[in-house]
């Protein structure tokens, strides 16, 4: 079994497609001004945090609060269902290494806005299937096809997927 | 997308805090934003330290060096961040398979020889009788389908471009009494201007192909090399028309170039700093010139056609979508 990134299940809710390249390493975000942006929100906000920890060589929490509350930074609130599940993958993983994790927020440093997430237990079931899928997707020899909605024309990947 | 830069000062190339700084003999500074920049190139004697390559390898930056004579040296290619070992497996694979390592090696070849007859047609369209050799080349063109090794690619290639430079006399305006191709070294102003302007195509496609997860030493077309980035030759012959011998053409015909932008006595192999220079200002401009992209919708550079190629490739290569070689459609 392939470990499970945080990125994975975020690009599981963005694009099926976006999840099988970025999985075999065909990257396109160092090529997008938008990629580049958000890396520059996230270097330049909570800077009184202890920020990026990286656990279990898998998964890199922006910051932690206590160990209590995991926080996220994201530029815009478009693709926030994506962001979410991202989340509550976090909580799931680390409250499996017995952390007593009470919830995650979601910041919006551009906005001024910050969000509330938790993770029940019926979610948490919806959890395993999407982590199932993931593995189902990635384990394809072709990527899946293009998705073609709006948000593609912003995506780093854009090209690859229309030419 | 990022910035080139051309230094042509002799001088000293520094990392100063963060950005990069060209001092000249003279005591000029001048700052190259390390933060946009994507490729340097050197074409002056420039003193440099492993700080500076430590800093342009850290912000992915390609370095091209070029020898006083201004044939191309070669490049500081920074480690490698975008690797996708999956890929380099896929590339390998299609390279191995003698199938579909012929079909792109067609692919290439068909749209670079496709490139070469649109030039022809256009100066044809322009009152020079080019019938002939359209109609020859074409029937080149139709014979590479048929091809059933590299080896009989190779010459009809070869056959292409013969008679494709045997026209060159008739559309360069310019006395320039061009027989054939000849390199190490060029033996006339004509084959310096294509063995320079050749350089700058393989290193523009080389720091497009290092944006990308493609190992540039494993190709198609041209047998993987040791001395070449291999893959670079492959897409370069498909853009050398559109961008390279248009702009020869161009240079010459309004004599923007002539026989005094070279040495004389070094039997127009040396192109003089002010010839470069020109060469250098117009390449740039047609790279960063656009067209309207039909299957993408948006506007793309020339330079950004290249990167094109690329994405096309890997398609090819995880057996997504075959390849199809980039043909002028305007």
């Amino acid at each position: 079994m392939k470990k499970i990134t945080g990125v994975m299940v975020y690009y599981y809710f963005v694009c099926k497609r976006k999840l099988w390249y970025f999985n075999n390493d065909v990257n396109m975000e160092h090529t997008s001004e938008l990629v580049g942006m958000g890396k520059l929100i996230d270097e330049s906000s909570y800077n009184r945090e202890k920020k990026n920890i990286l656990i279990d060589e898998t998964i890199n929490v922006d910051f932690l609060k206590d160990w209590k509350i995991i926080h996220e930074v994201k530029k815009s609130r478009k693709l926030d269902e994506a962001a979410k599940w991202q989340l509550k993958y976090y909580i799931w993983v680390l409250r499996n290494k017995e952390v007593k994790i009470e919830k995650g927020i979601l910041d919006y440093p551009l906005l001024r806005k910050r969000e509330e997430i938790f993770l029940t237990t019926s979610e948490e079931e919806e959890l395993m299937e999407v982590l199932e899928q993931i593995q189902h997707i990635i384990n394809k020899d072709l990527p899946p096809g293009v998705i073609n909605k709006a948000f593609c024309k912003k995506c780093s990947y854009y090209e690859l997927c229309y030419i | 997308m990022g910035e080139t830069f051309y230094i042509f000062k002799d001088g000293d190339l520094k990392r100063k805090d963060n950005s990069i700084v060209i001092t000249s003999l003279e005591g000029d500074k001048k700052n190259l934003k390390a933060e946009v920049a994507d490729e340097i190139y050197l074409f002056g004697e420039v003193n440099l330290n492993t700080k500076l390559l430590n800093f342009i390898s850290q912000k992915g930056i390609i370095l091209h060096v070029f020898n006083y004579y201004g044939f191309y040296s070669g490049s500081y290619y920074p480690r490698e961040t975008n690797i996708s070992g999956y890929l380099l497996v896929q590339q390998v694979r299609n390279y191995d398979d003698e199938e579909k390592r012929l079909r792109i090696a067609k692919e290439i070849l068909k749209a670079s020889s496709y490139n070469i007859y649109r030039n022809l047609r256009y100066y044809n369209g322009r009152g020079i009788n080019l019938e002939e050799q359209m109609k020859n080349i074409d029937s080149l063109i139709k014979k590479l389908d048929y091809g059933k090794s590299i080896n009989e690619l190779m010459g009809l290639e070869g056959n292409i471009r013969k008679i494709y430079y045997s026209t060159w006399n008739s559309i360069v305006k310019q006395d320039i009494n061009f027989e054939k191709r000849v390199k190490r070294p060029p033996d006339n102003m004509i084959n310096s201007l294509i063995s320079f302007v050749n350089s700058l195509i393989y290193t523009t496609v080389l720091s497009e192909i290092y944006k990308t997860q493609l190992n540039p030493t494993i190709s198609f077309l041209h047998e993987p090399g040791t001395k070449r980035f291999s893959l670079c030759l492959d897409i370069a012959e498909i853009f050398k028309p559109l961008i390279g011998e248009r702009m020869i053409f161009s240079l010459l015909n309004k004599n923007q170039i002539t026989e005094d932008d070279f040495d004389r006595e070094s039997n127009f192999i040396y192109l003089k700093e002010s010839g470069k220079r020109k060469i250098l200002m117009e390449y740039d401009k047609r790279l960063e010139q656009t067209i309207a992209h039909k299957d993408l919708g948006r506007d793309v550079s020339y330079r950004y056609l290249i990167r094109l190629e690329c994405y096309k490739l890997i398609k090819d290569i995880i057996g997504e979508k075959e390849y199809t070689g980039f043909k002028i459609w305007w």
